[in-house]
This record gives C-alpha cells, structure tokens and sequence, in this order.
C-alpha cells in the first residue's frame, strides 16, 4: 500500500506517515497540494492522501478537486486530516470527492478506525 | 506509593462481588491507571492511598466510581463492523419478514458504553431501513450509571467522533453543540438506556428480537458467562439473533445456541426445545 501525506507542518507529516509506516504502508511526505500533485504526475499514484486543510501554494480542498477531476486517478482514496471542525466544512470535502474525514487532534486508533472503514488496512494488521 | 498485593486483592474483590468480573492477576497497571484519576480528584497522592481510604472508611460512592473505571472499556462506532454489516443485510429483512406489519422489534445493546453501539444500530437501520426503523426500540443497558446517562445524552467529543464514525454518517446525523457533536433528536428517541448489571438477576428489560452482547463475556469466569447467557436467552424471542464479540463464543459455554454464519460474521440463535 502507498501512500501520500500532504500536510505544511512537518511534525504532523511525520505523525501521520509514522502511524501509516506502522500499518505497513510506502510513505511519501508533500508540503502542499501542488506537491503532491508533481508527485502523483511523476508516477507515485497513491492508495491513500491523508491532506491537511490548510496548506500554502494548493490547499487540501483544491488538491481534493484536482485529483477528483483526473479519471486516471480514480483509484485513489482521499481523507481530511485537519482542524477544520465545522459541520459546513466536512460536508464542503465531502462533496469536492473526500471520503473519509479526520479532525485534529487525533489518535493512532482513530486513523486505524479509518482506515478499516475503508478497507485500506492490510488484513495482517486487521487480524 | 505503588499499589500494594494487599490493595490489589482488595479491588480485584470489590470488583468481582459487585459487577462478577475477574481482573487476573497481572492487571495492577490496569487498575493504577485507571484509579488515579479518582485518586488525583479526592486530593490524594496515589492509588494505593486510595484504596487504603475506602478500605478504612467504606464509602459506597467511592466504590461505585472504582468498580465504574474498571470495568468501562474502550469503544468505537461500527466496531468490528461486521455484527452491524449483518444486521441489515440478514437479520433485519428476516426478521421483518417473520413478524406481522405492525408488530416492533427490539433491539437491546447490553453493554452500551457510552452509546456508540445503540446508535451506530439506529443510524444504520434509518439509512438502511427507513420505513422499518420506526418499527425499531433499541433497549441500551450498561453497569455504569454515568455512561447510561452519556447514552442518553447523545452527544460526543471530537475524539469520539473520530473513532470509526464515517464521514457522510457524521454530516448526516449529528449537530456540532459548542465542542461536542449531538446525535438527531429522532435517533435519540429510539434509544432507552437504563443500569443494568449483567451477572445479577436481569429486569424486564423486553422481549428482544436482537442482543447485542459483545466484549462482555470475556471478562467472566466460565459459570458467570453461562448464567448471563441463560438469563440472556430468557429475554430473548425463541427466533432471536445474538451477537458476541470476535473473541466469543457459546461453544464450550453453553449448548443451547446454536452458531450460524452470517456474511463475515458470526450469530447465536436458540436451540429449539433446549
């Protein structure tokens, strides 16, 4: 399982790629949305993005939208990790073509919880 | 002080006369980590101190709020899902097809926490089923006073939310209320929660359809489980549905369920005649 995790505070970038590494996941950090994106168009089409919110250069809703508007990335499943807490705003990813929406702060479990809902835990970890 | 053999021995009777679970030896971590906040809120430096005061001066409030943290665990929304994926996928259409239009169906969450489970089932039969679900009562039941009055309450921290509550789910069922989410008044409504120690003699509670009785068995010793299953049986209808937790079984238990396969999931139905 890949993944990307795309979030401008690199303490919260190593969090969230720890916990994915501890599922056994292939971790690959951006900064920002248009990071990401250079490296979805370089090859590395991720499983999953975990993607802040709020991020410099491209943020979180808009790289949502870009991703959801490429059918070549269809395959890709998208969840929230941010702060933005508001009812108005999980339905706002919600509709742009997130999945899955975490709220900070958070717990190892609450991303492994996500995780089985979406089927993206590997079923050694699972078990 | 850490906890003494002595202070350790006392709680594992505590516990084990007033709510009949069995904390092993080995868990004194459990019971440190558990009883300090109490101990921090009555001012005292440890567990230990703790114990030592209630053992000197029996306070039966105080021994309710230990025997409370120590046997409230852990939960999430959709916990191993599949129990939930089963309900209406089988259980439910089987059922509604065996009962008359305008006859109810009970549901009853045994060991309910702080309300995840209950209404995890009513927002999956109000999607899923929605001309069945007002056909529904869910019946809530736990040891704990102060997680009986959480259920009732429906309302939940951010952390709570985030514990395998899906997203469209969140948005479609709950308000933000300051920094909690509130679940819908109308799911509220199915939901009745009421005190209910497992290992005594159960009231009558209803006649239930569906029991959800799962993480509880595993804390019993072999004779406990096998009266809170009689007595279990004996609230249920002759064609109900019992679900146990992924680690439980009524195999060696108690051979009057019968174990059948639903989708990823297990159930337990009454042998009949047993």
């Amino acid at each position: 399982m890949r993944a990307l995790v795309i979030d401008d505070s690199r303490a919260m970038r190593r969090i969230v790629g720890g916990i994915l590494e501890g599922f056994g996941y292939e971790v690959v950090p951006a900064g920002h949305g248009r990071e990401a994106l250079d490296v979805m168009e370089g090859g590395f089409v991720p499983d999953l993005a975990c993607v802040d919110w709020n991020m410099p250069v491209m943020d979180g809703l808009q790289y949502v939208s870009a991703v959801r508007s490429n059918p070549a990335w269809r395959s890709v499943t998208l969840m929230m990790v941010t702060t933005e807490s508001e009812h108005g705003q999980i339905v706002k990813a919600l509709a742009a073509g997130a999945h899955e929406y975490v709220i900070k702060p958070f717990t190892a479990d609450a991303i492994r919880d996500k995780l089985a809902l979406l089927g993206l835990l590997p079923e050694e970890v699972t078990a | 002080m850490t906890l003494t053999a002595t202070s350790f021995d006392w709680v594992r009777q505590l516990v084990h006369r007033e709510s009949a679970i069995v904390l092993a030896p080995g868990k004194e971590y459990l019971v440190e980590a558990r009883l300090l906040p109490i101990a921090q809120k009555m001012g005292l430096p440890g567990v230990h101190e703790l114990v030592e005061q209630v053992r000197l001066r029996p306070d039966l409030s105080t021994n309710r709020r230990i025997v409370e943290a120590l046997t409230t665990n852990e939960t999430s929304w959709f916990r191993d899902g599949d129990p939930f994926t089963a309900l209406t996928s089988t259980v439910m259409p089987a059922l509604l097809a065996a009962r008359g239009p305008s006859e109810r169906l009970q549901i009853w969450s045994a060991a309910c926490s702080s309300g995840q489970e209950p209404y995890t089932i009513a927002m999956l039969l109000s999607d899923a089923l929605p001309g069945a679900a007002s056909r529904v009562s869910i019946t809530a039941t736990d040891l704990s006073r102060e997680m009986v009055e959480r259920t009732r309450a429906g309302r939940f921290s951010q952390l709570e939310v985030n514990r395998g509550l899906p997203a469209p789910m969140l948005v479609r069922h709950f308000t933000r209320a300051g920094n909690e989410w509130e679940i819908a008044p109308a799911l509220r409504r199915m939901v009745t929660a009421s005190e209910c120690n497992l290992a005594g003699p159960l009231p009558r509670l209803g006649t239930f359809d569906v029991v959800y009785l799962r993480n509880v068995l595993i804390y019993f010793d072999l004779r406990t489980k096998q009266d809170i299953l009689r007595r279990v049986r004996q609230l249920m209808r002759p064609d109900g549905w019992l679900f146990l937790g992924a680690a439980e079984t009524t195999l060696g238990v108690d051979d009057t369920w019968e174990r059948v396969v639903v989708g990823r999931s297990s159930a337990y139905r009454p042998v009949r005649g047993a």
